[in-house]
């Protein structure tokens, strides 16, 4: 199991087009205790992205380090399961082939990632649906496809970016209810990005609140919930009260800043 | 729509434009030496394939072997500039000092049409296959290498993202991603290409080659047999035809997982 740290991350995004940098992150450190569930919650544009960019090893750091389980970051890998805002599946593949898509690469047999893919297709709901092909999938279903295709990875982190914006509540919530038995089951440390406050409570141990741009960690939450959380309760509604005030502050503050 | 109907509406126009041909050419407003009728193109063709009355003279049952080693030289020069079409295309829109060293030269040599070279061709290669086969590569080569190029430079970078973060190393990015992704950009260009083969070949047979379908179209001119002209036109036409059909037929195949989100998949 693995933890992550950030230490003192800045980063500056060059715009040479515009001749302008943009300091999209100001000086974040904050550490993730293995099998956490953190839940990094801001308003867009406000560097999520960024951040996990930077954990998955896609972005570098302007300055400041990355740590997972003790070992910097150089770069993306299979240690590191991303589920991205965009499903991002490969349109060639049928669905079983992208969620074996990792197993390919390590050069297995068609045989074996057939039967490796299906355990993670039957975690998903996807049964049935194996042999289609992104094209022929709906948004919800392409999104279940990039889960499944992290999870195969049986990483240590998942990393997930607003895996759920895009689908319709009924089915947001099933898959809510699904991500946390499998965090609890594979006993892997999740970071997920979200701008919905509801859906940070409900699914995080922790829950980070970000300030708009620059992006820094306005709060850290703990959260002592039980599961399943139940988002009528008095406490449920007491975090939800706080977390929106702190929003709130923050949006003055921006106007009042946009306005001077 | 029946598939009768179907192959009488592909039909309609060649039929229609032979049938005002025949009557036009039948009517003496010409010699009908310098405008055989169709029917007339038929006859003389029918016997250069079968030999059955000697009216194509020496060609007489010899148009498979002409269009044999026509088709061969096509095949083999199409065939070197795929390979290295793709495999340049693929270095040049991947790696940006390749595409800094090598780029420059390509666009200076591209202008240059493929005909040009003939004279350079016959003296270094002399009369015989191998200057038609170099001709063929050229012509074929610039389109496959621009389309490459350019379907690997407009893959979505998301997925090179997605295949990094499983693992992939820079060479099984390449081929599990890059050139999945630049394969529809590829066909086009192979499409493009077999078109510009076929011409470079029968003008490598006129000049530069004493054998093939153009080697005969140009022989039947100085011959005055204009029938035997417009037999070896048709004859390159429906060889072309039928490559570009069976490229198609590769072309859909391979990209089967495009059924269902492209504009061409609307036709039933
Ligand atoms: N590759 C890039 N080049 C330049 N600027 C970028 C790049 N990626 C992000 N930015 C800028 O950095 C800021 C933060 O972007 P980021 O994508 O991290 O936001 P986000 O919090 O994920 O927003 P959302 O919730 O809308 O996805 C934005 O102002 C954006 O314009
Ligand atoms: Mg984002």
């Amino acid at each position: 199991m693995a933890s992550i740290d950030l230490q003192n991350i800045t980063k500056i995004y060059r715009d040479a087009k515009r001749k302008r940098d943009l300091l999209a992150i100001d000086d974040v450190s904050l550490s993730v205790q293995p099998n956490e569930f953190l839940c990094l919650l801001g308003s867009s544009g406000c560097g999520k992205s960024t951040l996990l960019n930077m954990i998955a090893g896609f972005e570098k750091p302007t300055t400041g380090t990355v740590t997972v389980g003790g070992k910097p970051v150089g770069g993306p890998g299979a240690d590191r399961g991303m589920v991205f805002q965009q499903a991002n599946l490969m349109p060639w593949l049928p669905v079983w082939e992208n969620v074996a898509f990792h197993l390919r690469l390590k050069g297995w047999r068609k045989a074996d990632r057939r039967s490796a893919a299906q355990e993670y297709i039957d975690m998903v709901g996807l049964r049935g649906f194996e042999n289609h092909y992104p094209a022929e999938l709906s948004g919800g279903m392409s999104q279940r496809v990039g889960i499944a295709r992290a999870l195969l990875l049986n990483p240590q982190v998942i990393l997930m970016d607003e895996p759920f914006a895009a689908l319709d509540a009924q089915t947001k919530m099933d898959m809510q209810e699904e991500l946390v038995a499998i965090w609890q089951k594979q006993r892997c440390t999740v970071v997920f990005v979200t701008h919905s406050v509801d859906e940070a409570l409900v699914l995080g141990t922790r829950v980070a609140v970000m300030t708009s741009r620059p992006g820094r960690i306005r709060e850290l939450i703990d959260l002592d919930l039980p599961r399943p959380r139940d988002i009528t309760s008095p406490r449920f509604n007491d975090h939800k009260r706080h977390i929106l005030n702190l929003i709130r502050e923050e949006g003055m503050q921006q106007r009042s800043v946009a306005a001077a | 729509m029946t598939a009768l109907t179907k192959s009488w509406e592909r039909l309609a126009v060649p039929l229609f434009i032979l049938a005002a041909w025949e009557v036009f050419s039948r009517s003496g407003v010409l010699p009908q030496a310098l405008l055989p009728a169709p029917s007339v193109v038929l006859h003389t063709w029918a016997d250069w394939i079968t030999g059955f009355d000697e009216s194509s003279q020496a060609n007489s049952g010899r148009w498979l072997a002409d269009a044999l080693s026509s088709a061969l030289r096509v095949a083999a020069g199409y065939a070197i500039a795929a390979v290295s079409g793709v495999a340049l295309g693929i270095a040049i829109g991947w790696w940006r000092w390749v595409e800094r060293t090598v780029e420059p030269t390509i666009q200076m040599l591209r202008p240059v049409p493929p005909v040009s070279w003939i004279p350079l061709a016959i003296i270094w290669f002399g009369i015989a296959n191998k200057p038609a086969i170099f001709l063929v590569f050229l012509g074929a080569f610039f389109p496959i290498l621009m389309n490459t190029i350019h379907g690997v430079k407009t893959a979505d970078r998301n997925l090179i993202r997605a295949a990094s973060m499983m693992g992939a190393t820079e060479q099984q990015l390449l081929r599990h991603v890059v050139f999945p992704a630049a394969l529809p950009s590829i066909f086009a260009g192979l499409r493009i290409g077999i078109g510009a083969a076929w011409m470079l070949t029968v003008t490598a047979e006129m000049v530069a080659v004493k054998s093939g379908l153009g080697y005969v179209l140009w022989d039947s001119y100085y011959f005055l047999r204009y029938d035997l002209v417009l037999a070896a036109m048709a004859s390159i036409g429906l060889l072309g035809f039928a490559t570009d059909g069976a490229i198609k037929l590769l072309m859909s195949a391979a990209l089967h997982w495009q059924h269902g989100s492209t504009l061409q998949s609307r036709e039933g």
